[in-house]
Parts: C-alpha cells; sequence; structure tokens
C-alpha cells in the first residue's frame, strides 16, 4: 500500500467508469447515479463516448456533490476500471489517494497498478461465468455486480438500489429477481472480502429535494410539445437525434387523439439538413409551429434556408446542440461554436434571434418559448444547447406550466380583420415595432393573398428592385430585430458579495461550473459579478454591464471567443476590455478551469483585487 | 412587368363556373417572360384547368423554386397564396407546407434545372414520400435567366444555339417518377393544350403524388434546329399513347366511345378519367410495362406524352403518418398542450 493517505471524502468525489460501448453498461451505470440521488445526494453524470457502435472504449463520469455542483469537476477518486483496452491511462487518470475497483478475475502483475491508490478487486468475470450460461446473461449481469459491490464499498443502502430496480422493472417480475439476484452477489462479496466502506463514503442528505433528472435534449423535445408544435422534420446527426426521437415518444403520449389514435402532429426524416428546413419553413409559412433538431454540420446546410426564413419572414426553430467543430469535428464531444454560424446565418446582411438554455429545465421552458418568438417575430429562433446538457442526464428544477398561458400566435390576420377593411401589406410596418402582419394560406376568397419571395419586393409583397422598397425593408428588418432584444429571455446578474470591478460573462452549460468557480474565487479573495446571457439579439443591459466593470472575462467553451466576437460587434466596446475564457478541448469547461484562468489573468495583468485595496 | 396589375375589365357575359367565378379570377400578374414563351402557356392550362375545376383559387398553395418557370406562379391564381422559395428545393417546403394544411390543393411549378439539376435529391424525395400534390416540371432543356446553358434533361447530341453539342446522358424525370413511386405520371407538351389541361385536371383531382414533365419550349435559347426541345422537334416527335378527360362527379356523361378504345378509371374522390387509346395498346396501370415503353421509344427518338401511369388506390402522406382529419394547423392550444398536470406527472418520474 501507499505511504499516501487514502482519500476521505463524504459526498463529495468523483467516480468514473470505464467501459466498452455497446456492453451493456450505460444503464447499470445509470442505475448506480440514480441510487446515490435515491439518498438524497446529488449526482451530475457525464457520458464520454465514442463516434462508434460497438467495442470501442467508453466513460461514464459520476460527480457526486451534496453541495449540489454539477459542473465537471475534473480528475477521479474511484475508476472502475473494466476496459482492459484503456488500462493504463484510466489508473494513471486516478488523484493520489483515490481507489481503484476492477475484475481481479485475471491476475496482474503488480507493476499495472499504481502505489499510491487503493485495489480493489473481485472477480466478477468468474463470479459470473459460475452464475449464469449465456454469454448475453454473464455480459449483462456483470455490470449489475460491480454495481453491488460498488453499493457495498460506498454504503449505499442495499434497499435503495433493490427498490431502484423494482422501480424500473415494474410488471417484469422475472427481470426484478434476477437483477436483484446479481446485485447481491456483488454486494455480498465487496462486504466479505474487501474494506466497506471505503474512504469515500455516501451519507443520506437532502440535497436533491424535488429536483427532477433528465436530458436536454429529451427536455427539448418536450419543450416543443408544450410550445405547439406540430410539425418535425430532421435529419440523424448526432448529438441531436435524441430531441427528436423525445418529441416522437411525447407526441405519441400526449398528442395521439384518443377517440381515434391519430396523431395531432407529423414527423418526417427528411433526406438531409436542407429538406428538413424547408419542410419546417413550408409548415410554418402554412401556418403550423414547425421545427428541427440538428448539429454544427446541419447547419452549416440549411444556411441558404435561413436566409429566405429570416428574408421572406417566415418562422422557424431550431434545436442545434452543439459539437466540436469544424468540419465533422469532434461529433461526439461538446463545445459552444455554432454561435457566429447561427447569429449571422446565410448570405446578406442577416441577423438571427439565438436562445442559451443552461440545463434542461431551460431546454423546456426556452424550447416551448422559443415557438412563441418565431410567431411574434415571424423568423428562425435558434435554440443553442450543446451536447454537455443535450445528452447527459442533470438535476434541475422540475417543469412546470401555467395552464392559463396562451401561445403567442403573432400577428396573424383572420378573414374577420381582412373583411373590416384592414390594410394588408405583408411586408408592412403598421405598428412601429417593425413586425408586419401575415395571413394564412386559405384564409379568404379575395383578400389577403401574397407571394412569398426570397427576392426583394415591396412593402404590399410585390416583386420590386427599388432602392427605396429594398432599403424600407431591410431597416424594417432591423427595427424587427431590435423589438426582439425585449423579447428575448433577459440575462441573469449574480453580483458578487462585494462590489468589484471586474466582470464574467457566460452563457449555456457553462453555468454550473461558472457558479462554483465564482465560489472558488470568492474564497481566493477575487470577487466577481456575472452575468448569464440567455439570449441575442443582446438586450441593452448586457452592454451596460460590460460597461459597467472595467475588465469582463468571457467565458465560453470554443476556440475563437465567438460570444466575444458578437459583444464587440453589437456593443461596440473597447475589445481590451473583455477577456477570452477558452475552453474547447471537448470535454464540458470546469470551475477549476475557469477560476485558475480568472486568477491567473487578474495576476497577470497587475491587477489588484479590490479586497487588498480594501485592506491597504 | 409583375407589379402592374392586370385590368380587370370583365365583360359581362363572361363564363361563369358553378362558384361563379370567371377565368379572370384565376390568373394572375402579367407574365414577364419571353413572346411566345411555352411556359405561358402551362399558366393558361393551369387556369383553365382549376377554372374546370371550381377549385375555390384560395384554396390552392403555388409553390415553385427558382428559374424562369419557377416564376410562373406569380402569373396564375393572383388569389391564391404563393412561395417562390429557394433553387432546387421546393419539393421540401410544399412537402411542410402540405403537413401543415391538408385541405389545401398543392402545386408545385419547377423546372428541369430546379429538378434535375440541383434539386433532383428533393425531387426524388417528395415522390417516394406519397406527398399529396400535382408537381409540374415546365421542361425546356436549358438554363434561361442566365442564358442558355444546357440543363440535365438535354438529350445527349443535342446543340445548344451557339452551337456546343451536349455530350451528358439525359436525366428523364417520368422515368425517376415513375420508379420512385409517384402515383400519377404523365408528359405533355406546352404547345398541346388539349392534352394538357385534362392531364392537369387529373393531376389536381388526383390523391398522391402526380407528376407532368411538360416540354415546353424555350423560344430564346432552345427552339433551333439541332435542339430536341424545340417546337418544331416536339411536334414531329410526340408520341401520345392516349388522351384523357377528367369527369367531375357532378358531369353528365354524353359522349360514347367505340368498344376497346376507352379505359375508365375512378379516383379516390369520385373523379373519372376516361382515356381514350390511341394508336397503342398502352396500359396506364402497369408501372414496369410504363418504364419499358418510355425506354423502348426514347431509343427510338421518340417523346412519349399523355397519361403514362395512374394509381388511383395510392395513399399519400398524411395516411402514411396517420395524422388527424383536421389540418394541423388549426388545431388549438387544447389539442397541442398537454398542460400543467402531466407535467406533474412526468416529473414524478423523472425522480
Amino acid at each position: 500500500m501507499s505511504q499516501v493517505k487514502p482519500i476521505e471524502s463524504s459526498n463529495d468525489f468523483v467516480i468514473k467508469f470505464a467501459n466498452v460501448n455497446g456492453s451493456g453498461s450505460a444503464s447499470a451505470n445509470e442505475l448506480f447515479a440514480r441510487a446515490i440521488m435515491r439518498m438524497g445526494v446529488p449526482v451530475a453524470p457525464r457520458n464520454i463516448f465514442p463516434s462508434n457502435i460497438q467495442g470501442m472504449p467508453t466513460w461514464y463520469e459520476m460527480r457526486v456533490s451534496e453541495a449540489g455542483w454539477l459542473g465537471r469537476r475534473g480528475g477521479c477518486d474511484l475508476m472502475v476500471a473494466m476496459n482492459p483496452q484503456t488500462w493504463d491511462r484510466d489508473i494513471a487518470e486516478i488523484e493520489p489517494g483515490g481507489y481503484l475497483f476492477y475484475d481481479s478475475t485475471k491476475s496482474q502483475p503488480r507493476s499495472r497498478f499504481r502505489e499510491d491508490i487503493t485495489v480493489l478487486g473481485i472477480p466478477l468475470t468468474e463470479m459470473c461465468n459460475r452464475e449464469y450460461t449465456d454469454a448475453r446473461q454473464r455480459q449483462l449481469f456483470k455490470n449489475i455486480m460491480y454495481v453491488g459491490a460498488l453499493t457495498a464499498l460506498l454504503g449505499i443502502d442495499f434497499s435503495v438500489v433493490e427498490k431502484l430496480i423494482a422501480d424500473q422493472y415494474r410488471g417484469k417480475d422475472k427481470l426484478i429477481g434476477a437483477n436483484v439476484n446479481a446485485l447481491k452477489l456483488g454486494f455480498d462479496h465487496a462486504t466479505a472480502n474487501l474494506p466497506c466502506p471505503i474512504g469515500l463514503h455516501v451519507k443520506r442528505s437532502d440535497g436533491v429535494g424535488d429536483k427532477i433528472f433528465i436530458n436536454g435534449n429529451d427536455a427539448c423535445g418536450l419543450g416543443a410539445v408544450y410550445g405547439g408544435a406540430t410539425v418535425a422534420a430532421w435529419y440523424p446527426i448526432t448529438p441531436s437525434t435524441s430531441v427528436i426521437e423525445a418529441f416522437s415518444s411525447y407526441c405519441r403520449k400526449y398528442r395521439t387523439d384518443p377517440d381515434n389514435g391519430m396523431g395531432r402532429y407529423a414527423i418526417v426524416q427528411a433526406e438531409d439538413e436542407l429538406a428538413s428546413i424547408g419542410m419546417v419553413i413550408g409548415a410554418a409559412w402554412n401556418g403550423s409551429r414547425a421545427f428541427t433538431a440538428t448539429s454544427g454540420p446541419g447547419i452549416s446546410l440549411m444556411q441558404e434556408f435561413f436566409g429566405l426564413a429570416y428574408f421572406a419572414e417566415v418562422p422557424a426553430v431550431i434545436f442545434d446542440v452543439q459539437r466540436g467543430g469544424p468540419s465533422t469535428g469532434m461529433p461526439t464531444r461538446t463545445q459552444q461554436s455554432d454561435l457566429i454560424s447561427c447569429a449571422y446565418a446565410s448570405h446578406g446582411d442577416t441577423k438571427h434571434v439565438l436562445l442559451f438554455p443552461e440545463d434542461p429545465y431551460e431546454c423546456f421552458t426556452l424550447g416551448a418559448q422559443a415557438f412563441d418568438l418565431a410567431d411574434r417575430l415571424q423568423t428562425p429562433v435558434f435554440v443553442l444547447l450543446d451536447l454537455d446538457i443535450g445528452m447527459n442526464d442533470r438535476l434541475c428544477q422540475p417543469f412546470d406550466w401555467d395552464d392559463s398561458r396562451r401561445y403567442d400566435r403573432g400577428k396573424i390576420m383572420t378573414a374577420e380583420m381582412l373583411d373590416s377593411g384592414k390594410n394588408f401589406g405583408r411586408y408592412l410596418d403598421v405598428d412601429g415595432d417593425g413586425i408586419p402582419w401575415r395571413t394564412i394560406p386559405g384564409t379568404h376568397p379575395t383578400k389577403g393573398a401574397f407571394f412569398s419571395r426570397g427576392t426583394t419586393r415591396n412593402a404590399y409583397a410585390k416583386y420590386s428592385e427599388a432602392g427605396t422598397d429594398y432599403i424600407y425593408n431591410m431597416e424594417r428588418l432591423r427595427h424587427k430585430l431590435e423589438t426582439a432584444k425585449k423579447l428575448v429571455p433577459a440575462p441573469i446578474l449574480q453580483p458578487a458579495s462585494q462590489a468589484t470591478r471586474f466582470g464574467a460573462i457566460y452563457y449555456g452549460s457553462t453555468s454550473p461550473a461558472m457558479a462554483e468557480a465564482s465560489t472558488l474565487l470568492e474564497a481566493q479573495g477575487i470577487h466577481v459579478d456575472t452575468l448569464r446571457v440567455r439570449g441575442f439579439p443582446f438586450a441593452d443591459e448586457i452592454i451596460d454591464f460590460i460597461n459597467d466593470h472595467d475588465h469582463v472575462f468571457v467565458v465560453e467553451q470554443n476556440e475563437s471567443g465567438q460570444l466575444r466576437m458578437l459583444l464587440l460587434n453589437e456593443g461596440e466596446v473597447d475589445p481590451k476590455r473583455l477577456i477570452r475564457v477558452l475552453h474547447y478541448d471537448g470535454t464540458p469547461i470546469t470551475a477549476r478551469f475557469i477560476a485558475g484562468r480568472i486568477a491567473d489573468a487578474l495576476s497577470q495583468h497587475k491587477v489588484t483585487p479590490i479586497r487588498k485595496q480594501v485592506a491597504s | 412587368m409583375t407589379y402592374l396589375a392586370k385590368p380587370k375589365l370583365l365583360r359581362a357575359d363572361a363564363p361563369r363556373n358553378t362558384l361563379g367565378y370567371t377565368r379572370r379570377d384565376y390568373e394572375g400578374a402579367i407574365s414577364t417572360l419571353c413572346a411566345g414563351c411555352g411556359h405561358d402557356s402551362i399558366s393558361a392550362a393551369v387556369v383553365q384547368a382549376c377554372f374546370d375545376l371550381d377549385i375555390e383559387p384560395h384554396k390552392v398553395a403555388k409553390l415553385s423554386g427558382i428559374g424562369c418557370s419557377s416564376k410562373t406562379p406569380d402569373y396564375f391564381l393572383g388569389a391564391s397564396h404563393g412561395f417562390n422559395t429557394t433553387h432546387g428545393r421546393m419539393p421540401s417546403v410544399l412537402t411542410g407546407a402540405a403537413l401543415a394544411n391538408r385541405d389545401l390543393t398543392y402545386l408545385g411549378v419547377s423546372g428541369d434545372g430546379d429538378s434535375a439539376s440541383i434539386g433532383i435529391g428533393q425531387f426524388a424525395h417528395a415522390m417516394r414520400r406519397g406527398v399529396n400534390m400535382t408537381y409540374i416540371v415546365e421542361n425546356n432543356g436549358v438554363y434561361g435567366l442566365t442564358k442558355g446553358q444546357f440543363s440535365a434533361t438535354a438529350d445527349k447530341g443535342s446543340k445548344s444555339k451557339r452551337g456546343v453539342v451536349n455530350n451528358d446522358t439525359p436525366i428523364d424525370l417520368v422515368a425517376l417518377a415513375l420508379q420512385l413511386g409517384a402515383s400519377y405520371v404523365a408528359r405533355s407538351f406546352s404547345g398541346d393544350k388539349e392534352q394538357l389541361i385534362p392531364l392537369i385536371k387529373g393531376a389536381l383531382r388526383h390523391r398522391g403524388p402526380a407528376f407532368i414533365d411538360v416540354v415546353s419550349p424555350c423560344v430564346t435559347f432552345n427552339n433551333h434546329p439541332g435542339s430536341t426541345k424545340s417546337y418544331d422537334y416536339v411536334r414531329e416527335h410526340n408520341d401520345a399513347v392516349n388522351r384523357l378527360d377528367v369527369i367531375l362527379p357532378r358531369d353528365q356523361i354524353n359522349t360514347t366511345y367505340a368498344p376497346g378504345t376507352l379505359r375508365r378509371i375512378v379516383q379516390h374522390d369520385g373523379s373519372i378519367l376516361h382515356l381514350r387509346k390511341l394508336d397503342t395498346d398502352y396500359d396506364p396501370s402497369d408501372r414496369v410495362g410504363a418504364m419499358n415503353y418510355l425506354q423502348e421509344r426514347h431509343a427510338l427518338g421518340e417523346i412519349v406524352t399523355g397519361l403514362l401511369y395512374v394509381d388511383s388506390s395510392a395513399e399519400d402522406l398524411h395516411r402514411y403518418l396517420n395524422t388527424v382529419e383536421k389540418p394541423l394547423n388549426q388545431l388549438g392550444d387544447a389539442y397541442l398542450c398537454p398542460g400543467s398536470k402531466a407535467l406533474d406527472a412526468l416529473n414524478a418520474s423523472l425522480r
């Protein structure tokens, strides 16, 4: 054993499972995460997976944090090493004083371990081979068996896991018995042969409360159902595919006509992303709420259509689950790198509405709100989440819905309004907000029909290349996007505990890491006001926030500082005052990274934290 | 100029259909195409077909891509909503529109560049998906707006106005539509309105993807000797397999036909297609036979026209998707939003 003292920690550590993909480990690992949450302790799990179906390495990283920090922490206190291919790097990743759990069926030379960690072996394969004859059963129950052993090692109540299994397989009693049996084999073996509990343990707590556990893609699909979407057109692409799968499954549940089993929705898997967005635009032009879900490469392919929707003023909702770019990039890794390609998508002068949800709760709320905004503004609305929120289950506040809320369908002129003599000009700004009125095809036998096009036209939708008509239209579109500033979700300010000249701006999945980083920095006496951006075009408060601070850190997960570019361009602020904090290796950003970069930058700039000034 | 409104002067004795509309009510803005352009004849045929069928103009949605042909929806059905989309992408926009409201009649207008070159993918997938629409390609074999480059339907060996010979193998959209599952497939010629108008009428009353390839000479860039899409060439090589009459349920049938010369097909909405056989024993219910016939005649330099294939029992995309009868764009909040109670139950299942 090592000279390094084993890590002792209750309800605050990181476990990492190293598995082979396609081995059925994902559901066992998730079961384990849920067990810890049933103990009342918050868990933030993350899948780190390859773009592959079977046989490649995959990891499931689980941060246990009673304090409720849901960002990735980094490091690993307990490695569950179930993949011989990645053994060496997995062993190397364990923190000094950490723990290794492994399958000890085949004996390993001492040199393959480390001196400064605690090694916990169980002959899982041997036990499975003894217990089961079927190869698939051996594989699947091996996973449950290690969950049983970990339950004992971490001091989790056996009955909690047992009940979870019963909940999971309700109605399939045979499966419950078999799984509980495997669980017990692992639990008993560990209890009898290993020093249970180890230094890392789970104690009952009340940190979870009424929070729910769901991933962002599922929440987007649900948001689209609640937001009133009736048409979805899509093309499969990682990591967005499950948005549509969720929409489809929630539609079957909530949108099937009870009388005849027919659907109050239509979902079409298109031949490519161009057709997907084309269908969305066609459906929305015809008065349905419609959306697509895609990722960076899809955004690139859809550019021409975004321009058409912007210029012809057709609503559309696009869920962009961002992944690592450019090109095919890192399809199964996370990034926030589509801001620029969405904000100014398509040729010519365009600007688009962007929303940045921070977690599944906001994927649901902003997802639903996107449809109101698209109808109100008659323009594409992008919901920019990323793989980290989209594909990982995350604890978040429970979903809520105000039953008195009605969809805002925006300015739709009805047959009655046309008959009452209202002046209808499709591109006429009658209300002074830049937003014109539209009619839905089929509204009136003689009034209100117009010809939509991507070419220039006058305020009455008649083809025109007259400069004055063009400028009227472009200025109205600018005005409309100004109006959008007040309609997109407002930024959220979190002031530091003391007055400070420093600020940090962040958005989306960076949120939990930023919150934790603020706490780490405060502990070092560094105070930073933070502002979470939730929408684009930027509300005035965002630019004011920059102007109110000497230096503002712009924290984001891409290489070029895309939000910073947008802030510089839109806010016309001094570039020197916006300091990049960029994380873009494809893993989710951590609090340690943010706090480290901000602390370094402040020392490099020889900027004295306010606390010292006050002290002197 | 399209911004000029067409004069609305109307003769008191102008014929009216059973809805009380005159032909003028189905017209649009004044065409900006070249004098003699085949496309204008097709627009006139659309006007006549809609008038004859008593279609309410505002219940039609007309969509197009980019190009000369795609400009034409501005020149007919002025009381209909229209959408001039992006190049080659009309089929997807039309598909989306059709999903949103199954009660309108969808008319897609495209060209050979728009559908056979840049848009061949969307063309193919709309056909195989079973979208309920009439899809007309105004096929002249050239790009007119960019001054006469060959399109993908130009025949191998045909000559451009500048004397360049086309070496590429042509794409036959009719053959593709047949292979990809279109359930009403026809070819016609813009110079033969007697043939074209009934084919458009049959398509508008068809359920499922109806495709009509209309050879429509470009008088400016592709109407010279050496072209296989000129008025003269098409007239000389037109091999019409049948003549169609569309009979509405309300109509009295008082024409008599010689025995064995007529084929009668009843469509899902009760409209009847009367097909008068011409010189061949052509069977329009045989998809494979149609494909073979087309290939054989094409090898001989003939252009086969007429109603080439029809399946009157075809289903469409809405039936495949099992969507509710009421148009999706007319479902109110209560039909769409599951509400807070469902959400509470869902939250409970996520803990």
